[in-house]
C-alpha cells in the first residue's frame, strides 16, 4: 500500500538559512508520526511545509501515491488535511459557527454542516458549548473547539503543532486521551510535532527526533528510546528517562 | 455671541421648512462624500489586507507612502487633481472639472490612503496565524480575504468612519475642484465659506449645525454597524 503522503529533498528556506533539509519523509494512512525536537530544530517549519502553509521546495510530493502539482493543486490538496496550532485559532462567532466553518468554507449548506460540526462536538464532550461565544471559553475548551473543527472535515492527514502547549497537566491529559481515540476510530493519520517526550507513548506510532532541520533519527518510539542513534537523540532521552526516575522516585 | 443662538434659530427654522436648497445642498454633501468613502472602501481594503498579509522589497516604503497620504493636505489633493481635469490637462477632454465628479475622485484620494492604513492595521492586530488556520481549513484566496476582512471588521469600520468623517469635513479641495457652483457643486462646507465670507455668520452657524447632524447620523449609523453585534 502507498504512503498517504511521501516527499523527498524537501527544503524550507529562510533568506539564507535552510531551516528544514529532510532527504525523504512518509506517513502511512492512520498511522501518528511525532516529531521531537528542541526549540528552533524546525519542527514547526517542517509541519507548515508539508501541510503546504509556508513556501518550501520539494524534490516530489506524492499524495496516496500520486505525484502532486503543488501549483495548481495546492488548495484541493489542503482540504484533504487539517491542522491543528498551538493557540486554538477561533474566530469569532459560536462555538458551533468555528466547529463548522471547515465544510462551509467547502460549500456545505447549514442543514448539512450544523448536525455534522455538532456531532464532532459531542464526540469531543463539548456540544453543550455548541451556542456559546468562542471568546468565552477556557484554554482547554477553544483547543477542543479546534480539534474538533479540524475533524469535522474528516481529513485524512491531521497536522497537530504543539497542540497542548497551552494547556494545564489536566487539560493536556485529558485532551490527549480524546484525541488518540478519535484518531483511532477515524483512521485519521497525524503528525504531531512535540517538544515534550511524555506526549509520545499515548500518541505516537512512530517518532522522529529532528534538529537544525534534519531527521536524525526516525522509528517506534521504543526503537528511537531504547537504540539512540546521535548523541542529541540520547540525551533527549536521557531527559525523559531521568524525569520518569524523578517521578518514580518522588512516588 | 447672538450670532450662535440666531444661527440654532435659524438651522431649526431651514430644518423645520424643507427649503429646498438646503436639502439639495445636504444631498450633495452626502453623496460626494458617501460614494468618495465607498470608492475608497473598494479600493483600500483590499489593498489593506494584502499590505498586512504580504511581504516583498521596500515594503516599508509602500507602507510610509500610504502612511503620509493619511494626512495628506486636501488642497494639495485639490490642486492634483484640478492640473488632470483641467480643459488643457491630461484628463481635460472628460469635461470633469467643476463637477461633482470631480469631487468624488477628490476626496476619494484623500480617504483612500485614511482605509487602507487603518485597514493594515487592523489585519496585522490579529494572530499572525490566523491566516495559516483559514488557509489549513482549506479556504480560497477569496474565502481568506473575506474571513480576516470579517475578523478585522471593527478596525474596518473605523477605517471607514475615519475617512467619511476627513472628505465629509474637508473644503479645501472640493472648492478648488468644484467651484462652489450653487446648485451644482455647492455643499455644506464650501456654502459655510461662502456665509462667512458675506459676513453672514447666523447663516453660516446654521450650516455647521446641520453639518454636524448629519455627520452624526452617518456615524451612529456605522457606528451601530460596528458595535451592534458585537460578541461579548
Amino acid at each position: 500500500m502507498s504512503p498517504l503522503l511521501e516527499v523527498e529533498a524537501l527544503q524550507v528556506k529562510r533568506g539564507d538559512r535552510t531551516v528544514v533539509d529532510v532527504a525523504r519523509l512518509s506517513i502511512e494512512p492512520g498511522e501518528v508520526l511525532a516529531v521531537i525536537g528542541p526549540n528552533g530544530a524546525g519542527k514547526s517549519s517542517l509541519l507548515h511545509a508539508l501541510a503546504l502553509l509556508q513556501p518550501a521546495t520539494f524534490g516530489a510530493y506524492r499524495w496516496m501515491g500520486q505525484a502532486v502539482s503543488l501549483q495548481r493543486e495546492a488548495q484541493s490538496l489542503r482540504r484533504e488535511m487539517a491542522v491543528v496550532f498551538q493557540e486554538a485559532l477561533l474566530l469569532n462567532g459560536t462555538v458551533l459557527e468555528n466547529a463548522g466553518l471547515g465544510l462551509k468554507l467547502r460549500g456545505q449548506v447549514a442543514l448539512a454542516w450544523r448536525p455534522a460540526a455538532h456531532a464532532m462536538l459531542e464526540r469531543l464532550g463539548i456540544g453543550h458549548l455548541a451556542n456559546r461565544s468562542a471568546r468565552q471559553l477556557s484554554g482547554g475548551e477553544a483547543q477542543r473547539v479546534s480539534i474538533a473543527r479540524a475533524l469535522a472535515t474528516h481529513p485524512r492527514l491531521l497536522y497537530l503543532d504543539e497542540p497542548f502547549g497551552a494547556l494545564d497537566v489536566l487539560a493536556r491529559s485529558a485532551l490527549l486521551k480524546d484525541l488518540k481515540q478519535l484518531l483511532v476510530s477515524e483512521g485519521t493519520a497525524a503528525l504531531f510535532v512535540t517538544h515534550d517526550f511524555t506526549e509520545i507513548p499515548p500518541m505516537a506510532d512512530r517518532v522522529a527526533v529532528i534538529d537544525r532541520g534534519q531527521i536524525l533519527q526516525i522509528g517506534t518510539p521504543q526503537e528511537v528510546f531504547s537504540q539512540p542513534a546521535t548523541p542529541l537523540v540520547r540525551e533527549l532521552v536521557q531527559v525523559a528517562h531521568d524525569l520518569v526516575r524523578t517521578l518514580q522516585g518522588m512516588r | 455671541m447672538q450670532w450662535i443662538g440666531q444661527g440654532i434659530v435659524k438651522a431649526l427654522e431651514m430644518l423645520l421648512s424643507g427649503e429646498g436648497e438646503l436639502w439639495r445642498v445636504a444631498w450633495l454633501t452626502l453623496r460626494v462624500s458617501g460614494t468618495a468613502t465607498l470608492l475608497s472602501v473598494i479600493l483600500g481594503v483590499p489593498v489593506g489586507v494584502l499590505l498586512a498579509l504580504t511581504r516583498f522589497r521596500l515594503r516599508w516604503l509602500t507602507v510610509s507612502v500610504v502612511h503620509a497620504g493619511m494626512g495628506l493636505p486636501p488642497v494639495v489633493v485639490g490642486l492634483v487633481v484640478s492640473i488632470l481635469l483641467w480643459r488643457s490637462g491630461p484628463l481635460g477632454d472628460l469635461r470633469l472639472i467643476y463637477t461633482p465628479t470631480a469631487m468624488i475622485i477628490a476626496q476619494t484620494m484623500i480617504a483612500t490612503p485614511i482605509v487602507t492604513g487603518l485597514t493594515m492595521s487592523g489585519v496585522q492586530q490579529l494572530h499572525p496565524k490566523l491566516h495559516l488556520q483559514i488557509l489549513a481549513l482549506g479556504a480560497s484566496r477569496w474565502q481568506l480575504f473575506w474571513l480576516l476582512v470579517r475578523e478585522a471588521r471593527m478596525a474596518i469600520i473605523a477605517s471607514v468612519i475615519a475617512g467619511f468623517g476627513r472628505v465629509v469635513a474637508e473644503v479645501g479641495a472640493s472648492m478648488m475642484v468644484g467651484a462652489n457652483i450653487v446648485g451644482e457643486t455647492r455643499v455644506l462646507t464650501t456654502a459655510m465659506v461662502l456665509e462667512v465670507n458675506k459676513g453672514n455668520f447666523d447663516m453660516a452657524i446654521a450650516l455647521s449645525l446641520i453639518l454636524m447632524l448629519l455627520i452624526w447620523l452617518v456615524i451612529s449609523a456605522l457606528t451601530r454597524l460596528q458595535q451592534g453585534r458585537r460578541p461579548l
